[in-house]
């Protein structure tokens, strides 16, 4: 069973509530799929039993002494990444079309690493994580790598919880791809509905089953009301309503999932609604 | 100048701060977070023109194809694949390189071109806005952002960028000659600020933070910028009636208090970013 956390706009919640579900269900594989801003493993003191690095694409690399500079790098890249035969490799997609145009075969594709991957162990589990190199692409791949690498852990078909992106894209796409189900946290804003809107869309396309929170709802009851109108027409299951609770920042700095907060009326809401879930799932 | 608004982490006011800067500085304003634009149900623009983002995508003709499989060795992406007698296309893992076309003997390629996105442009409170829309299901944002970022207009350019530090960011950076950092106090938002400092120092370009929801203490991202000797642009308080103005969807810059907080950030950029 894998359960994906996503929300459309970021900040809404996922990693404070993938952490919490996590603990709850204790016995878990958990995956940190956010790859740019990989924040769930800063709750535990785990150790990495598992390091590797990964090869995300390919860039082109010119042979300075082949070079001629006849200029026909330049105009078969569709993407205009070779200037005064220079390959600029922040815009250099690796396709290869360079190479294949050079008369003096003076360009190579070169494997490139965009990621160290980590699995971290807990005292119960594991965590299934990576840490990107700034500025590199392929994180599609590389959630579809980080997904494999947590099952190779997964003996008993254990529950696998992923911490998911914001937006929509291909990080998104990875992360749902062949899961059984997505959890959408949202809370009261026009932001917030507009992007739950969109994320929704996209699960529905993959067929994915979703399960809606709305987190912070006390903040903003008519967008609530908006965001149950929406739901109810799209006869999706809103799972949950958690209240806005100053605990959950402290829970954040404290780097403690919110579940070791008994007193938090956050955590009352996530284990309510945890206990909605596993009725559905 | 064109100015890159980036976080790092989502949901820390990239926006906020865009949109009401935008009206202090009476900029324009570009919303490149493609995947989940949020920027003009603030500003509300009167959308003028509408443009289709295409990309291309190749055309197989059947008549010339001998299926020899040389298109397939070649692509990167994984897009075309042998099946039988067939060359199959994967259109939406195609980044459109041209390669196939290059490399087949036999002159079967040729490309069309599909939508993944729009480009909308619009004036709203008296400002120039533009934002791009990713289709949705489309996983690849960047032309997207290429296409909405390829005519900049002169004056200052305010760039709402998504969250992150991959492609998308990098490509909403490219023309960026100063970039404000969004972060608020907590662990998570230092963490990830981190992540976003380390990018934008790649580009050799001015750049400060502004602080959102601060709690008005010492706190981590001020002891951050001080031992890091990085600018702090400004703050934006952490209040309720704050986030109750935003969940409406509301300017914040319409109200007295807020708008001396936004020209306060926004004289605090020029002199950071070092712009006239």
């Amino acid at each position: 069973m894998e359960l994906v956390v996503l929300s459309g706009k970021g900040g809404t919640g996922k990693t404070t509530i993938a952490t919490a579900l996590a603990e709850l269900e204790k016995d878990v594989i958990r995956i940190d799929c956010d790859v740019d801003a990989p924040n769930l493993y800063l709750f535990y003191k785990g150790k990495d039993i598992e390091k590797g690095e990964f090869i995300g694409g390919k860039k082109a690399s010119i042979d300075e002494a082949l070079c001629i500079k006849c200029g026909k790098c330049e105009s078969i890249c569709r993407f205009h990444a070779i200037e005064n035969f220079t390959i600029n490799q922040f815009i250099c997609e690796g396709c290869g079309a360079c190479t294949l145009i050079c008369p003096q075969n003076a360009i190579k594709l070169i494997d490139e690493k965009t990621a160290d991957t980590f699995v971290t162990e807990l005292d119960k589990g594991i965590i299934s994580r990576a840490e990107m190199d700034i500025g590199s692409d392929g994180s599609g791949k590389l959630i579809t790598y980080l997904r494999k690498n947590g099952k190779r852990f997964n003996e008993n078909e254990k529950l696998t919880i992923i911490d998911g992106s914001p937006g929509i894209g291909c990080a998104v796409i990875s992360s749902i791809t062949g899961a059984d189900a997505v959890l959408v946290v949202t809370e009261p804003t026009k932001s917030g509905l507009e992007d739950l809107m969109r994320v929704v869309v996209l699960c529905e396309h993959f067929g994915v089953f979703t399960m809606i929170c709305i987190n912070k709802y006390d903040i903003n009851e008519e967008m609530v009301a908006e965001i149950e109108n929406f739901i109810n027409d799209k006869d999706l299951k809103l799972v949950g309503k958690i209240p806005y609770d100053d605990t959950v920042m402290k829970s954040i700095n404290e780097l403690k999932p919110i579940t070791h907060y008994k007193e938090s009326t956050a955590e009352k809401a996530i284990e309510e609604m945890w206990s909605n879930m596993k009725s559905l799932i | 100048m064109n100015i890159a608004v980036l976080s790092g982490k989502g949901g820390t006011g990239k926006t906020t701060v865009s949109t009401n800067l935008a009206l202090s500085l009476k900029a324009n304003y570009i919303d490149c977070d493609v995947e989940e634009p949020n920027g003009f149900l603030f500003l509300k623009p009167n959308v003028y023109t509408e443009e289709k983002v295409m990309v291309e995508y190749p055309v197989i003709d059947d008549n010339k194809c001998t299926a020899c499989g040389a298109c397939v060795n070649v692509c990167e992406f994984n897009a075309l694949a042998k099946v039988k007698d067939d060359i199959i296309l994967f259109q939406k893992l195609c980044h459109g390189c041209g390669a196939c076309e290059i490399v087949c003997k036999y002159d079967a390629i040729t490309y069309d071109k599909r939508e993944i996105g729009k480009i909308e442009k619009g004036i709203g409170r008296g400002i120039n806005c533009s934002r791009g829309i990713l289709n949705i299901s489309e996983p690849m944002a960047v032309p997207v952002i290429r296409e909405l970022l390829k005519n900049l207009s002169e004056g200052i350019n305010l760039i709402d960028c998504p969250p992150g530090t991959s492609c998308n960011v990098v490509n909403a950076l490219r023309y960026a000659d100063g970039a404000i950092l969004v972060t608020e106090p907590s662990e998570f938002g230092l963490h990830d600020l981190k992540l976003a400092v380390e990018l934008v120092k790649m580009y050799n370009i001015p750049f400060g933070i502004v602080i959102n929801k601060d709690d008005r203490k010492d706190n981590i991202i001020k002891k951050y910028c001080k031992e890091e000797n990085i600018e702090l642009i400004g703050v934006i308080p952490y209040g309720r009636e704050t986030a109750v103005l935003y969940s409406n969807g509301q300017i914040l810059y319409d109200d007295v208090h807020h708008k001396i907080i936004f020209d306060k950030l926004s004289k605090g950029a020029r002199e950071v970013l070092l712009w006239n």
